[in-house]
């Protein structure tokens, strides 16, 4: 959409080369978004450029920068500890995220049937996503107490022994999964939102064809929910890759580093031990992750991302 | 009734073809014989929906359970769903014993201001993108969406290195600051596409009355936006109640805390004080609550478009 405003704006078009009333618009265009423009220069684009520089750097805030060359590039591929926090930081994102999602279109079809009640459904089980974060985090730190939490009390019921959970290499992952998965509301109203927008006539010229539930729902609904799906899957993992606070505030990385996600690590390096040039470096490691999962995604997308009609 | 089906939808069932005689005649007997299944299936899917409410639910009742349990009744067993006796007065002591008062005026300020400054500059910036044409125009708002993408850790570091010059570390300058910058991207999106489908007739109006453009857009267009302005105040106030990681690398003395930062400070030396603990996560959750509750319209509308939900 945005592309297509390229159109309204004349090609080229120097500020000699204006009528006086043009440029008075232009001027005034300049005026509205600079400060955006200058937050953007200051808080952002000037620091980016500034980390890629400390990455060639040493630098642990007391005395000046010092230049390193590729050391910390040296450094990285030999960090065990990168290696493991890149790969958990993976294994929580691929499954954290999908689940969710499956989960939040689930309940957003069933609540899209529109029965009795559905608003209240809605609404009490979109809470857990609204929660502020740190309050979950020790919400959930306590349900899975090693002594008798409400997570023990839980499988006890089917009578499996306590388990110590966060304290627990095998069982550290797969908890930090269950706390996001809890929170899949937030994917599910915009599944709603995306569901509101299938045109219902396609519904009842289906059931004129004598469609079954089943057959619209891969027919129909699916196919034109593609494009929510690819956004929801997006957002999901850029989010899912920068996991900090219930890892910072529940585990710490631990038991030993089997929860140690690429967040935490980069927070470690640079504002525990002041490793400012090495945390650039994993900062900077992260965002060309997050970068390629998402051209990888929206190069995928061609294939099953269904645009209607390619209106626009 | 209109039997007619376009080819469109013949290519999305992708199944035989039709055999509209038969389903004219058979109709009414096929919505006869619907009803009772209809009922049926409402009772599975009720069944369903109180099953998955009733799991998001449990944790949140859990927290204000256990915010109501006397010291060292937390991890009794069986679950005291109910506690007795309720101890309402440890919302009392977990607000005294941490400076809970301080945590919560600087939560205050840093939401109000950012808010303030968030709604100014990111409307303005949309406005400017919305309704004038300059060079560079569109090469700009691409830039501004794509810096949607970009992870927070990734500037976190240099910006810190930059609020150290500033010598604005352990204030809460890093906080108020750069909202006053255009607020976030995704705002500054969210209300240029409101902009640009507002039609333009009243600002025309305007204009020719001799109004310029930044009183067009402050008398003008700024009502008309009450809704979009509406959801972007939730998404910030949201964003700012809830903020952990900027407060945790910025704040380091407890005069300067926000709420967020406090929730860690119930524990004596042995253990976590799970009660209080819950107690303050409840006071924080409660507020956003009944947000959510009070303007549910605006606020879904705000994760629809944002995809902020759950992080």
């Amino acid at each position: 959409m945005a592309v297509q405003t390229i159109g309204h704006a004349p090609a080229s078009s120097s500020h000699k080369g204006m009528s006086p009333l043009r440029r008075r618009e232009a001027i005034n265009g300049y005026v509205a978004i600079l400060p955006w423009f200058l937050g953007f220069l200051i808080f952002t684009a000037g620091p980016m450029v500034y980390s890629a520089w400390l990455t060639f750097n040493s630098w642990e805030l007391i005395t000046p920068p010092r230049w390193v060359g590729l050391a910390n590039f040296r450094f990285l591929l030999e960090d065990q500890l990168f290696r493991t926090a890149l790969w958990n930081t993976f294994i929580y994102t691929v499954v954290s995220v999908p689940l969710q999602l499956l989960i939040a279109l689930g309940v957003a079809l069933l609540l899209n049937l529109n029965i009795r009640g559905t608003n209240l459904y809605r609404s009490l089980i979109f809470l857990p996503s609204q929660t502020p974060v740190v309050a979950s985090a020790m919400l959930w730190f306590f349900i899975f107490s090693p002594t008798q939490g409400l997570a023990n009390a839980g499988i006890g019921l089917f009578g499996i022994p306590p388990q110590r959970w966060l304290w627990d290499v095998n069982l550290v992952k797969p908890a930090l999964i269950a706390i996001a998965v809890w929170a899949f509301g937030g994917a599910m109203i915009i599944f709603l939102a995306g569901l509101q927008d299938i045109p219902q006539s396609l519904y009842e010229a289906a059931d004129l064809d004598g469609a079954t539930p089943f057959s619209k729902l891969l027919n129909i609904t699916v196919p034109l929910l593609t494009p929510t799906i690819f956004f929801n899957l997006v957002i999901g993992l850029i989010g899912a890759f920068q996991v900090f606070t219930p890892v910072y505030l529940m585990t710490g990385g631990g038991p030993g580093t089997s929860s140690m996600m690429m967040g935490l690590l980069i927070y470690r390096h640079g504002f525990e031990e002041f490793n400012m040039g090495y945390a650039s470096l994993l900062a900077w490691v992260l965002f060309l992750i997050v970068i390629t999962l998402t051209i990888i995604q929206f190069s995928l997308a061609r294939r099953w991302v269904y645009y209607e009609g390619d209106r626009d | 009734m209109d039997t007619h089906v376009s080819p469109e939808v013949k290519n999305l069932q992708g199944q035989r073809p039709l055999m509209q005689d038969h389903a004219a005649d058979d109709t009414t007997a096929r919505s006869r014989s619907l009803v009772v299944p209809r009922k049926r299936r409402a009772v599975v899917v009720h069944l369903i929906l109180f099953a998955v409410a009733a799991v998001s639910l449990l944790p949140l009742l859990y927290m204000v359970s256990t915010s109501l349990k006397a010291r060292g009744r937390e991890f009794a067993y069986p679950i005291e769903w109910i506690p007795n006796p309720a101890v309402w007065r440890n919302y009392l002591t977990a607000v005294e014993t941490v400076e809970a008062m301080t945590f919560f005026a600087n939560t205050m300020i840093v939401t109000t201001l950012t808010l303030v400054g968030g709604i100014l500059t990111a409307s303005l910036a949309a406005y400017g993108f919305a309704r004038t044409r300059f060079p560079g125009r569109d090469f700009l708002f691409m830039l501004m969406l794509s810096s949607l993408m970009l992870p927070y850790m990734v500037t976190l570091i240099p910006q810190f290195v930059l609020f150290r010059e500033l010598g604005w570390i352990n204030t809460l300058y890093p906080l108020i600051v750069p909202a006053f910058f255009g607020g976030a991207p995704f705002y500054i999106f969210l209300l240029r596409q409101f902009f640009r489908g507002l039609p333009t007739d009243l600002e025309d109006a305007a204009k020719l009355d001799g109004a310029g453009f930044f009183r067009i857009w402050w008398t003008v267009a700024m009502p008309l936006a009450g809704p979009a302005l509406a959801t972007v105040a939730i998404l910030s106030i949201l964003h700012h109640w809830n903020d952990f990681i900027a407060p945790l690398v910025y704040l380091h003395t407890r005069d300067n805390w926000t709420l967020a930062l406090g929730i860690r400070l119930f524990r004596d030396q042995y253990q976590v004080l799970f009660n209080l603990t819950m107690a303050y996560a409840v006071m924080m959750t409660v507020p956003v609550f009944t947000v959510f509750f009070a303007f549910q319209k605006y606020f879904v509308r705000g994760i629809t478009i944002s995809g902020m939900g759950g992080r």
